[in-house]
């Protein structure tokens, strides 16, 4: 580890990747690396999120959903204490309307396009699949990187089940598409022609006979029909799907892997540095989430915290003697001291946890930073600036 | 509807699915209702879905497979693999002699189940309810099949899944299969969905969200929401100023005195737990407008989660629920 700032990362890399389970704080972090990125290293920075509280989508102006990226206005930045060296953008993934672009893009002609368009298949592959909204927001930003209006962009990650999944949707796009499966299950209708007319001798094998009995050969032809017209768009697809999957690997890509210091994420964090380390991905950086103050765990704190709680009566008493009005009454005082006492060593226990899980972490990247647990929910670009400002390691 | 109404009638249904946002601990809760069930001489098949393959580490067990494994006394565990779902299915249902000529399973099912929406899911919900149906025609032995669902973001899909296969196949077996599931998923006597969360700004919304969307979309019956990881509220309103008057000035140089420097570290901690404790307040009340059952289980101040802390969220539950 040799800093404890994203900032050698923010001031060198164009795409900055978040990633991490479910709950630790992607998309806030996500947003805030992107808001001190703009207001202190300057630059034009995007914003990529994916699905943002609500407080937060209103504090970037996101209000209305859509694929349209909006500037946050210098105005926002100034009322939150910034001074905009940059500019800060910020947009939202609409899965379909991604994927309609894409459809339209590649498309041979209109008639096509419309064709794939209004299949219900095409509908409920890219609104329901989870394998469909990793691989178009990867594509998304790699449409995004190309059309070169931003210095740096920082993307929040989909919620998947299973992290890695996002990193192995472009190839799993490109091999479903480009599979002998699919040639295989769309031959009889190729051979038969556009109309669909089912040859004979395909349909006595066995691996038709079976998809029948289990689909409806109905179903069976729907899929066929909606891949024929998918396949004219095959080779743009492909070499599509390529180059997203080149762009992720780009030393001018890094990728952030984001934790809370409990084991479940921590174990998930790890593994998912392991990952992207194996798959060779650049990985820049750890980001330690909602970290507790160190004094919670001090032996200081504790040796107070216990002679509070053994003279709790004697202190509330000397306390009696200030001239203070609120703390006349030594009962309720002394249940008051208890509590404190009671309250730390609760807190001193996570706050413990939380040390040795951090010196227990492998495989760390170069980059280490923490953000400390503030008490309020962060909905406003101060709050945002302010996880910020713990990313950047500056005051 | 109150908590104690639910009471025993909580593990009475056949089938709980219990769903929630990452991070809120709904394995945790899964794993404590299954152990519940199990101590109160329930035999339990728990499920689970997303295969990250922790679940079972909560009974400190080692991961499991496909098939059963029992991992405390009671509770049999197992991880859902479509693949081998499928598998099991084309056995027992269609008597499929070709699978060795299909070449590899593995490439048929992320075909059909990347081409056809729904494949994947209605797997997973088909062999739990296969299990359940088994169990209530006396051909398997579970009492109550528990399940760790899809996250909130995915379950509707999940557990809809039968019904969009029937609007999709309109004749053959599946059709005929996803009859019965569609039935016993709707049946509030065998089935609940659980909503696990946390008194957090997006957990909170995800659970709202769910909730309308599952009564707009799902036949399948809501059970509770059980809200994890209630802070406790240090100080009452009464209480309260005696602890803001020690946090500076005299009386603060008084406590320094008394116990050490240490002390700013105990009123930091303290302040941390109030001022936590009020914004999540803000975010508890705002559950209230679900209309369902609400389940209150303490944040627990611990270092990981294990079997022990699985039998501490159980016993809290068990108190929630009037048992």
């Amino acid at each position: 580890v040799t800093s404890t700032s994203l900032e050698p990362l923010l001031a060198s890399r164009e795409i900055v990747v978040f990633c991490g389970s479910g709950g630790v704080g992607k998309t806030t972090t996500a947003a805030a690396t992107g808001l001190v990125a703009a207001a202190e290293l300057g630059g034009r920075v995007l914003v990529l999120t994916i699905d943002p509280a609500r407080r937060l989508a209103d504090a970037l102006g996101l209000e209305s959903i859509g694929n349209v990226e909006r500037r946050v206005p210098d105005e926002a930045l100034r009322a939150a204490g910034l001074e905009p060296r940059g500019e800060l953008f910020a947009a939202m993934l609409d899965t379909k309307a991604s994927w309609d672009d894409l459809v339209l893009r590649h498309a041979p002609d209109e008639e096509t396009a419309y064709k794939v368009l209004g299949n219900s298949l095409y509908q409920n592959i890219t609104a329901r699949f989870v394998q469909s909204h990793d691989y178009i927001a990867m594509e998304r930003l790699y449409d995004l990187h190309t059309n070169g209006r931003y210095d740096l962009i920082v993307v929040d990650t989909p919620p998947t089940r299973n992290a890695i999944d996002f990193l192995e949707a472009p190839k799993r796009m490109a091999e479903f598409f480009g599979g002998r499966l699919l040639r295989w299950l769309t031959m009889p209708y190729r051979l038969g022609g556009r109309r669909g007319a089912r040859v004979v001798n395909f349909a006595s094998r066995p691996f038709y006979q079976l998809a029948d009995r289990i689909l409806g050969s109905q179903f069976l032809q729907d899929i066929a029909e909606f891949f024929l017209s998918f396949q004219s768009m095959y080779d743009g697809f492909v070499a599509r799907a390529e180059a997203v999957e080149r762009l992720l690997h780009d030393r001018r890509t890094t990728f952030a892997v984001i934790t809370t210091l409990e084991g479940a994420p921590l174990r998930e964090a790890e593994f998912f540095a392991r990952e992207l380390t194996r798959r060779q991905y650049p990985f820049g950086a750890m980001v330690l989430n909602r970290v507790l103050p160190e004094s919670l765990a001090s032996v200081d704190g504790q040796a107070a915290a216990a002679t509070l709680a053994d003279h709790a009566d004697e202190i509330a008493k000397q306390l009696a003697g200030l001239d203070e009005p609120v703390l006349q009454e030594p009962d309720r005082v002394t249940r008051v001291l208890r509590t404190m006492a009671a309250t730390f060593r609760d807190y001193s226990v996570v706050a413990t946890r939380e040390r040795e899980l951090r010196a227990e972490v492998a495989g760390l990247p170069e980059v280490v930073a923490s953000v400390p647990a503030f008490p309020d929910d962060v909905h406003d670009l101060a709050g945002l600036a302010r996880i910020g400002r713990a990313l950047l390691g500056t005051p | 509807v109150t908590p104690a109404s639910l009471g025993a009638g909580f593990l009475d249904r056949r089938l709980l699915f219990f769903t929630g946002k990452g991070g809120v601990g709904k394995s945790t809760v899964t794993a404590a209702a299954a152990l519940l069930a199990a101590d109160r001489g329930r035999r339990v098949l728990l499920v689970e879905v997303d295969a990250k393959g922790n679940l079972t580490s909560l009974f400190e067990h080692p991961p499991v497979g496909f098939d059963p494994v029992e991992v405390y006394p009671g509770v049999s565990a197992m991880q859902m693999r479509t693949e081998a779902a499928l598998s099991e299915y084309l056995r027992l249902n269609l008597r499929v002699p070709v699978l060795g000529r299909l070449g590899p399973l593995a490439n048929v099912l992320d075909f059909v189940a990347t081409a056809a929406p729904g494949v994947k899911e209605i797997l997973t919900v088909g062999k739990v309810c296969w299990e359940v149906r088994e169990s209530l025609q006396g051909r398997a032995d579970w009492d109550v099949v528990i399940v760790d669902a899809a996250a909130t973001g995915h379950v509707v899909a999940q557990l809809d899944s039968p019904r969009a296969i029937q609007e999709l196949v309109q004749v053959g077996p599946v059709r005929q299969q996803t009859e019965w599931m569609v039935q016993l998923l709707s049946d509030p006597s065998v089935t609940a969905l659980h909503v696990v969360t946390a008194p957090e700004e997006m957990p909170v919304n995800e659970t709202i969200e769910l909730v309308a969307r599952a009564r707009a979309e799902l036949a399948v019956p809501l059970g509770s929401v059980v809200v994890n990881r209630v802070l406790p509220e240090p100080f009452t309103r009464a209480d309260e100023p005696a602890f803001e008057a020690l946090l500076d000035g005299p009386a603060r140089d008084q406590l320094e005195a008394d116990v050490g420097t240490g002390v700013g570290a105990v009123l930091e901690a303290t302040r941390l737990a109030v001022s936590l404790r009020r914004t999540r307040a803000a975010h508890l009340a705002r559950l209230r407008e679900v209309d369902l059952p609400l389940l209150y289980l303490p944040y627990l101040f611990v270092r990981d989660h294990g079997l022990r802390v699985t039998r501490m969220v159980a016993d809290h539950l068990a108190r929630e629920l009037g048992l």
